[in-house]
């Protein structure tokens, strides 16, 4: 009886959603536009910026901050954030070079060395997070101020300066650059490896995100815990894999900051942190979790490439990039703003 | 009061499945009490649930409602009193604990993400997928469809399983997340005020499917606070008041009018209803609570009807 009468009062109240619309709900869109507008615009003023080159200059610029913002934005569709991300990336590059150089073994040791710290880091914030329910800005603003101290400290007392030696004579450097810091000739254009890693990391991550059960798990222990928690997702392993994923991603970034430059210094790293949210957030990933999406970081990431090097390119004066990038934080989340309330519309 | 009240012993003990005929009950407690530190939550409350029944779990604000889902549903452990499903004597550590014994909750705020799509929410925790090993995957078509098709066959026809759950009415959440416990083979259900945050035709609804799932052969435990709203769909009461039973009924034993007056405490009642007078209530209450009457007077009919089909 119930079947017959709401089977004919449903179809004609709503009308077919046209492609556009089901295109303007997508949490990447805003970025989207964003970047297509910012590509034109430096296209238009700097034909330089158009050339093969530049463009494997800006990808690289853009692949250092997409790494780490893969990683970011699935711990804030699963409704975290990360302070410590800047000074992680430098804590696990260090943990490499000196234990390498410490206990003269082969780097590969000191790579996998560094792999566990940046893991273990990842852990330790998730851990204290889902035990203490504190909010993740107190726990990893914690974080960051030690990891911040430790660099700083545990090098000098173990080195003897605030930067480390450089490791290029150590066993099995040759092979660890070539696989976190080389360049592959694409057609005459030197392409650095780090945009193969990234492109790589920006599809595994969506697929996890859109296809797997941890992929639903994220949306939905940033969507609404409690209601993931009843319904038997283990909301608190989630959180803390996404931490350790986000270690992860660090790993990979500090690895090939080290190989790179053959040395590091241990004060860096502080501020970055707040670029890779800032991707994940243009990128259209909410600050209250479960909504986004890893190619909407990835296109975040994009920008602020864009941003960086067109800059240079245009011959501007580059104390102009941080108003922009503020410009750019304010209109995107605007624009996501929007987004989500048509998404949530009743 | 001339409702005779069963011997709780006897029902416990002697009264038999209707649909299993064995004496053993899908779910009973017995005797069960809680308490939090030195406050007593519950303390002796005994009721049944079995196959193709609805028991109503009845009582205002603190009585104790809370708590006895939270123990059935593993959030809670009892510490007094025994909890039998199947005859089998179990103490729940956790809601999964709980889910993996058949007993599903649809919570008052539903346990749905409100920005995820419908077949997301229908499948979250319990995903369907394909393949082995890391490409183990999720196989979203297959979802997708049986989310339409359960959804279809109690009675919601919904034009996108993609939008976003939150879009829907209330109502219809309440529905989606009833098809799903019954979906995931859930021998019993229980709905905590699933009726509470509704309107009237919207309850109406609700109800219409709790008496779908019932048919479906499921044990259904239905909280509520209104009386009107339980006895229509209900077979058994149960009064809670202040953690204590006051009142374990059969649906042949008792009236709408008896339950209304147990509930509120006939004294009570006949007070407020004194002073509701003197307020000058007449005119637009009543009329609302007539109207209320007359809906769930249409579903009572639905019930009884859907109940000389089965027998």
């Amino acid at each position: 009886m119930a079947n017959a009468v709401l089977t004919a009062a449903t179809d004609e109240r709503v009308g077919k959603r046209s492609t556009l619309q089901k295109l303007l709900v997508r949490p990447e869109i805003g970025a989207l536009v964003g970047a297509v507008v910012l590509f034109v615009f430096f296209a238009a003023i700097a034909p330089v910026f158009l050339q093969p080159n530049s463009q494997a200059t800006v990808l690289y610029g853009s692949s250092t901050i997409g790494i780490m913002a893969v990683g970011v934005a699935l711990l804030m569709i699963g409704g975290e954030f990360d302070l410590s991300t800047g000074v992680a990336v430098i804590t696990s590059a260090l943990s490499a070079s000196m234990f390498s150089w410490y206990f003269s073994v082969n780097i590969w040791i000191g790579v996998a060395f560094a792999l566990v710290v940046s893991l273990g880091i990842g852990f330790i914030n998730g851990w204290i997070l889902v035990k203490t329910k504190l909010p993740s800005f107190i726990v990893t603003l914690a974080t960051f101020l030690m990891l911040a101290g430790l660099n700083l400290g545990l090098t000098r007392m173990i080195g003897g300066a605030v930067a480390t030696p450089s490791i290029s004579g150590i066993d099995g450097f040759e092979e660890a650059h070539a696989i976190f810091a080389s360049s592959v000739n694409i057609a005459g254009i030197e392409v650095r490896i780090t945009v193969f890693i990234w492109i790589a990391l920006v599809l595994l991550a969506s697929w996890v995100l859109l296809r797997t059960r941890v992929g639903n798990w994220i949306f939905a222990s940033g969507g609404d815990a409690n209601a993931a928690r009843a319904v038997g997702v283990p909301v608190t392993q989630t959180k803390i894999g996404l931490f350790m994923a986000v270690g992860f991603c660090g790993w990979i970034l500090g690895m090939h900051n080290l190989f790179a430059f053959n040395t590091v210094q241990s004060g860096e790293g502080v501020g970055n942190e707040f670029l890779y949210i800032i991707a994940a957030v243009i990128g259209g990933c909410l600050l209250t979790g479960g909504y986004g999406s890893a190619v909407g970081g990835a296109i975040g990431a994009f920008i602020f490439g864009m941003a960086n090097k067109g800059i240079v390119y245009a011959q501007w004066n580059p104390d102009w990039f941080k108003f922009f990038l503020g410009l750019m934080l304010l209109l995107a989340t605007i624009v996501n703003l929007i987004v989500k309330r048509r998404a949530e519309l009743k | 009061m001339n409702a005779k009240q069963i011997d709780q012993q006897t029902l416990l003990k002697d009264e038999k499945d209707p649909l299993t005929h064995t004496p053993v009950h899908l779910l009973s407690l017995d005797g069960v009490g809680k308490h939090y530190g030195n406050i007593i939550a519950l303390h002796d409350v005994t009721m049944a649930v079995d196959n193709g029944r609805v028991t109503c779990v009845l009582g205002d604000n603190g009585a104790g409602k809370s708590t006895l889902i939270k123990i059935i549903a593993g959030l809670h452990q009892h510490d007094e009193g025994v909890l039998h499903i199947m005859g089998d004597e179990r103490k729940f550590n956790s809601p999964r604990d709980a889910l993996d014994a058949g007993i599903a909750t649809v919570y008052q705020d539903l346990a749905v993400v409100p920005l995820m799509p419908i077949w997301r929410n229908f499948f979250l925790g319990s995903e369907l997928t394909t393949g082995w090993g890391p490409l183990r995957r999720m196989d979203v078509q297959k979802m997708k469809d049986i989310t339409l098709k359960e959804l279809a066959d109690m009675g919601i026809d919904l034009r996108d399983v993609e939008q976003p759950i939150g879009q829907l009415s209330g109502g219809e959440r309440q529905c989606v997340a009833i098809a799903r416990a019954v979906y995931f083979g859930a021998k019993v259900l229980i709905l905590d005020e699933p009726t509470a945050a509704l309107g009237v035709k919207q309850s109406g609804v609700v109800l219409r499917y709790i008496l779908q799932a019932r048919d479906r052969g499921l044990g259904v435990i239905f909280i509520t606070h209104n009386p009107h709203h339980a006895f229509p769909v209900g077979d058994r009461f149960l009064l809670l008041k202040r953690g204590k039973s006051i009142g374990y009924y059969d649906k042949k034993d008792i009236t709408l009018d008896e339950l209304t007056a147990q509930m509120a405490g006939g004294a009570e009642l006949a007070e407020l209803a004194h002073e509701l007078e003197q307020l000058g209530g007449h005119s637009d209450i009543v009329k609302e609570v007539q109207a209320e009457v007359a809906e769930v007077t249409e579903v009572a009919e639905a019930a009884l009807e859907s109940n000389t089909k089965r027998h």
